[in-house]
């Protein structure tokens, strides 16, 4: 099969990519950030999704399947790129899907996708519509992009649309929003609050992406892997040190003393938790997560041994395979 | 309305729901609640936390987010006050299933919810097996801060109907007040009626095939003795209202309190009937819940007072 990946730098994609050529798919990819060790076979066209010269590519390929992966988020974007990429590279790569009769187009969206609020449930399932927007409007263009893929479904309902909203990822790359923001040394809490929070080994992110391709799966998922925990103990099995600290002190000490930057919105995500339910997706393919929550959090902790210094933010080195147990937790209770 | 009994299920075996307590045989565990001296609080808990129906993982979470070294913690402080402090006293808890689905419905009372922390402290302690009750707790709860982390890691998530839900179907036990908050606003002089009951809870019975088992807490409204209660306090705080006492504060006084739980109610239905046809329903419960109160009162009347409690 013919596989287009936008956005194929991202290390999550690269994943998918190596994966499903491993498989013997044909693979091209999209990005604006260069690839230098992609494995022979993949072509990779170094560029903007929205150039004229992306659209080339999809007349010249004419894929079976193309897996939208080119999103930013918050942390690494600014606001007015982040719309042009996340919402005006999702309209456009499936514009290129239905103009060029691309069979399956797999939108990769995330959980947060549902915002976090303090009344709202536990185990979210994808009928539940995005909250908390007006408080988080750095979220508003992934949503938006989410929302515009799903929109496919009944505008192009001869092709095949997926549209997998992704809890965080986290694993040996030390790559995606929860790696960036357990990197530091000390992990911001606010006083009081110790949410839920979901999560997933790269690989198992890596597995699903692939199976709902793979089964030609149509609609909206969650995908989920092993059980969410508090967040107070992804920062113990990782050996961060929490610094809890009340709601009002964060606009001060964020990016600070080794604390991650956060925006203001994003302060909700450390108070509430988003947790969702991956029944529909397990059910439509049998999926099954390979690491569990501990196992996940090990891959990261191996990957990425806590800092010692406290005043720099974290640069993780690049190979550091060294695997590092995990500290056997002390006896709670 | 006749329609309500004419629903109920056949195999119902007393219906309908006045429980009287003298006509029942007697049970060696009839009126459990009284301290085993042999065995200190702390210890008994850790061997009941180990009997818990719950899943938890390796290091004590489960999926609703209970930790097992908080819900310890946790049941050392409601164990010690129902023990100890409220001397709480049982009754009727063979109708609460040993394991299986089932929602417990009482009455709300005593200015905020220690009758909700006296009836996990029950189940936990005086069922056998132990088990879990999970409040439905109201929506300020995860708003404010300790509250949102204690009430998450024990267990007593946010009354919406997907959690009710979720936990009926994994068979945990679901603890409700159809009164809300309604209920624990009552005042002194009010402290046996029951307000306005919310339907939810019997729509979730009907769909998930769940018993109702009423029950009656008594000795909330002598306990946290409300006279006025300030909800221009509450907001700047957070939460609905502040009760005040005649002493001011809102701090429970050591009066003896009970707990009386009736029959199971089934109850046939989809979950989708009409209003009229649910609210008969839940005017069952309501009465039956009526009932309790009114033979816990009665039994009290008949009884010397506890020492320290207050006079009627």
């Amino acid at each position: 099969m013919k596989i287009l990946i936008t956005g194929i730098s991202g290390k999550l994609a690269q994943q998918v990519a190596v994966e499903l050529c491993a498989r013997g798919h044909e693979l091209t990819g999209i990005d604006r950030r260069p690839w230098p060790d992609a494995p022979a076979g993949v072509q990779l066209l170094q560029t903007d999704i929205r150039k004229p010269e992306a659209e080339e590519l999809f007349r010249s390929v004419r894929p079976d399947a193309v897996i939208h992966m080119a999103t930013v988020s918050h942390l690494t974007t600014r606001r007015d790129e982040r719309y042009r990429i996340n919402l005006g590279g999702t309209q456009k790569v499936f514009e290129y899907c239905e103009a060029h009769r691309v069979a399956q187009a797999l939108f990769v969206g995330r959980h947060t996708y549902y915002g976090a609020v303090p009344d709202a449930a536990l185990y979210r399932t994808e009928d539940e519509p995005p909250m908390a927007l007006e408080s988080f409007p750095e979220l508003a263009d992934l949503v938006a992009a989410d929302l515009f893929a799903a929109s496919a479904l009944w505008r192009f309902p001869s092709r095949i649309t997926t549209v997998l909203r992704l809890v965080y990822t986290l694993g040996p790359s030390l790559h995606g929003t929860l790696a960036s923001f357990l990197a530091g040394p000390r992990v911001p809490m606010i006083l009081g609050f110790d949410p839920l929070f979901q999560f997933m080994h790269e690989s198992d992110a890596v597995a699903a992406i692939i199976l709902a391709l793979e089964r030609k799966l149509r609609g909206v998922y969650n995908v989920a892997g092993p059980q969410a925990l508090p967040l107070s103990e992804l920062i113990r099995v990782t050996d961060r040190t929490p610094t809890r600290m009340a709601r009002v002190l964060h606009p001060f000490l964020l990016g600070r003393f080794g604390l991650p930057r956060l925006p203001t919105g994003a302060v909700a995500h450390i108070k509430y938790p988003i947790v969702i339910s991956d029944r529909a997706f397990r059910e439509a393919t049998a999926f099954q997560h390979a690491h569990g929550e501990y196992q996940t959090l090990a891959a990261f902790r191996a990957a990425s041994p806590p800092p010692s210094s406290a005043g720099t933010p974290h640069a993780p080195e690049t190979g550091h395979d060294e695997p590092i147990p995990i500290a056997s937790p002390s006896p709670r209770g | 309305m006749a329609a309500a009994s004419a629903t109920l299920r056949s195999r119902t075996p007393v219906l309908p729901t006045v429980v009287d307590e003298t006509s029942r045989p007697a049970q060696p565990h009839a009126v459990i609640g009284e301290t085993d001296p042999t065995l200190p609080l702390a210890e008994e808990i850790n061997a009941r936390m180990a009997r818990l129906d719950i899943s938890f993982n390796a290091h004590g979470f489960d999926a609703y987010g209970v930790s097992r070294s908080s819900l310890a913690a946790g049941m050392r402080v409601v164990g010690w006050l129902y023990r100890h402090y409220f001397t709480v006293r049982s009754r009727g808890l063979e109708h609460i299933p040993p394991r299986g689905r089932v929602i417990l419905v009482g009455n709300h009372s005593g200015g905020y919810a220690i009758d909700a922390g006296m009836v996990i402290a029950s189940c936990f302690l005086e069922l056998d097996p132990p088990r879990l009750a999970h409040s439905m707790a109201d929506r300020f709860v995860n708003r404010i801060p300790f509250l949102s982390e204690l009430a998450s890691r024990t267990g007593q998530i946010t009354g919406l109907p997907q959690h009710a839900l979720q936990l009926l179907r994994d068979d945990r036990v679901l603890l409700v007040f159809p009164e809300g908050t309604r209920g624990t606003q009552k005042l002194f002089w009010n402290r046996y009626s029951l307000g306005q009951f919310g339907t939810g809870f019997l729509r979730l019975a009907l769909r998930t095939q769940s018993p109702i088992v009423p029950f009656a807490y008594l000795g909330g409204g002598e306990a946290v003795p409300t006279i006025a209660n300030l909800s221009f306090l509450g907001k700047l705080l957070g939460v609905p209202y502040i009760p005040i006492t005649p002493y001011l504060l809102p701090l429970p006084l050591p009066v003896g309190a009970e707990l009386r739980f009736g029959s199971p109610l089934r109850f046939s239905g989809t979950g989708e009937e009409s209003q009229p046809v649910i609210q008969a329903q839940v005017d069952v419960v309501k009465a039956a819940i009526a009932d309790l109160i009114a033979h816990g009162l009665a039994d009290r009347a008949a009884r010397p007072p506890p020492p320290v409690a207050p006079r009627d």
